[in-house]
């Protein structure tokens, strides 16, 4: 516990969610680990996006929306008085469900995040956009084409593109959001694999509708489920090792044999 | 007698190919009558010459000259006023008072028949501000009048930008105002462009709300603050005056000729626009092969 303590980045404690009246996350307490994958498991509609939306605030977003409890990037309190949500997203970079590149080139699509932090030098953008398209393995592909439209590219390319667009804010955290469920299995293949990659240094917590993907890929996984008030809370969290092989809990059993719809 | 399902819909299909005709041909009447009496009087001569003897002859500048002034002032006004407001009702406020007494404000500004924004302008500006008959007192009133169309137009449009890119935009540590600025306003210029080529229609067009702020001078203006008469209004007195019917003509094939360029033109341009983003992307993307 104490080995996980001291590289975790982000850190929830009795963390409640509130949509209007709407209970949606309950008493949340989990510790994620810092360069490595933690994949949040379970059935739609449990709140597995509420809660990774809570990491970058994208719920104030939502006039409604309301969080109790604590939520820690490293020492910075998430929630607390002093802290900037605008700062705080430079920090907790997204990557959505369905690729969403702006209407723009694929060029500005890469560098609008740090040209909005005050990048100008035209050499500096170009070399950010290299940067992070050949992390995302997109370089040689589009290398030539950077002033193309990028809604003209192939849908996994787009997502490749989106991930780019994170990593130029040059975050600390990426939270992905079901990234792969609008792609074909190659394409699932090749953003998968630059998780891997990415999680040698960066905090990575992805949400995920397949069991096949969290095992394969994360490190850690929280398994999610709608309580008898029908309010979403943290059945199960461990290494995906210890959750796929010897779950403690009976639901969590249950989804992962496939025994839950 | 029953029609079957199939027939009655091939006669409402034909009923409503002729309300379109009808439309159009009514359309096409007017414009060839008015071109057929006008274009004759169409000359350099008539489009460069000030007019003399109250119309009846000479040309038609001091007019022409007078429209460009009188829409110019309105629509440099209305444009960041109208934008602005467009932003505050979709961006900013969540639909309290203050957003229904806009929304109302601006829905019965739009109600209003433009003879009564001529005496608006007239008492506030010409008489009140002290402007007199002038260009600016003609284009303030007309940017009033062409506010809740620049309004509508463009607050359609920014509410039609999804939201999923005001989200990611956020997701990218952007600002509200960068958000605004950089992601939705290219996203719905098209929209805020086409309300902006309709009020310029409007204005160009307009005559009831003019005659009483903008006056009937057909000198040639020196300033803003001097008086002018619109191509519209010179047609409508030309007309109702019968100095001139030949000239009244002339100025109305004008006018319609100005309109039509001013709508295919500023399409063209948008579309050069939108798809020049797209161009310049080829012209570079094409080195490859
Ligand atoms: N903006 C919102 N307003 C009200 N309720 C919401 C909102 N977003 C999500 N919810 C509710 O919160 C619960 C969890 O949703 P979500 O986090 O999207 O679940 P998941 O991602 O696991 O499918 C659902 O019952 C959903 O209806
Ligand atoms: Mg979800």
């Amino acid at each position: 516990m104490s080995e996980i303590s001291e590289k975790s980045r982000l850190r929830t404690e009795n963390l409640n969610l509130y949509y209007g009246s709407r209970h949606a996350l309950k008493d949340i307490t989990m510790e994620i680990p810092s360069r490595a994958i933690t994949a949040i498991i379970g059935p739609s509609g449990c709140g597995k996006s509420s809660l990774l939306r809570v990491f970058n605030r994208m719920n104030d977003l939502i006039p409604e929306a309301r969080v109790e409890g604590n939520v820690y990037l490293d020492k910075i309190s998430v929630y607390g008085e002093e802290t900037d949500a605008v700062a705080l997203r430079k920090k907790v970079g997204m990557v959505f469900q369905k690729p969403n590149p702006f209407p723009m080139s694929i060029f500005d699509n890469v560098v609008i995040g740090p040209r909005r932090h005050g990048v100008k030098h035209r050499d500096e953008l170009e070399s950010i956009a290299e940067n992070c398209l050949r992390r995302v393995a997109l370089w040689e592909d589009v290398k030539d084409n950077l002033r193309q439209s990028a809604l003209n590219l192939p849908l996994g390319t787009q997502q490749q593109l989106c991930i780019a667009r994170t990593l130029a804010i040059e975050p600390e955290v990426i939270l992905m959001d079901e990234s792969c469920s609008a792609l074909d299995p190659e394409s699932t293949m090749r953003v998968e694999e630059l998780m891997t990659e990415l999680a040698q240094s960066y905090t990575i917590m992805i949400v995920t509708h397949s069991m096949e993907q969290a095992a394969r890929v994360s490190d850690m996984s929280a398994f999610m489920m709608i309580d008898d008030e029908k309010i979403g809370r943290l059945v199960e969290y461990g290494t995906t090792e210890q959750i796929f092989s010897t779950p403690k809990d009976k639901r969590t059993e249950d989804y992962i044999t496939g025994r839950y719809g | 007698m029953k029609l079957s399902a199939k027939s009655s819909e091939k006669i409402a299909k034909s009923i409503i190919w002729a309300a379109a005709m009808l439309v159009v041909a009514v359309l096409a009447a007017i414009v060839i009558y008015i071109l057929a009496k006008g274009l004759p009087t169409l000359s350099w001569s008539f489009l460069t010459e000030i007019p003399e003897g109250g119309g009846a002859a000479g040309g038609i500048a001091s007019p022409i000259v007078g429209t460009v002034l009188v829409t110019a002032v309105a629509v440099l006004i209305a444009t960041p006023l109208g934008v602005g407001t467009a932003v505050y009702l979709a961006e900013y406020t969540k639909g309290g008072a203050i957003t229904k007494i806009i929304r109302f404000s601006a829905e019965s500004l739009a109600g209003i028949p433009s003879i009564v924004y001529g005496l608006f302008g007239f008492i506030f500006f010409v008489m009140y501000l002290g402007l007199g008959w002038s260009i600016l007192s003609g284009g303030l009133t007309l940017a009033i009048m062409i506010l809740p169309t620049i309004i509508r137009t463009s607050e359609e449009a920014i509410r039609g930008v999804p939201g999923s890119y005001r989200e990611t935009s956020f997701s990218l540590g952007a600002t509200k105002w960068q958000t605004i600025y950089k992601v939705v306003f290219p996203a719905a210029i098209q929209g805020i462009t086409n309300g902006i080529i309709l009020s310029v229609g409007r204005s160009v067009a307009e005559t009831a709300a003019l005659v009483l702020t903008a006056g009937s001078s057909l000198r040639m203006p020196t300033s803003l603050f001097a008086p002018t008469r619109t191509m519209a209004v010179h047609f409508y007195t030309l007309a109702m005056e019968d100095i001139s019917p030949a000239n009244a003509f002339g100025t109305a094939a004008l006018l319609i000729i100005l309109i039509f360029i001013i709508n295919v033109g500023a399409n063209i341009l948008l579309n050069r626009f939108i798809s020049n983003k797209g161009k310049k992307k080829e012209a570079k993307g094409g080195k490859r092969n």
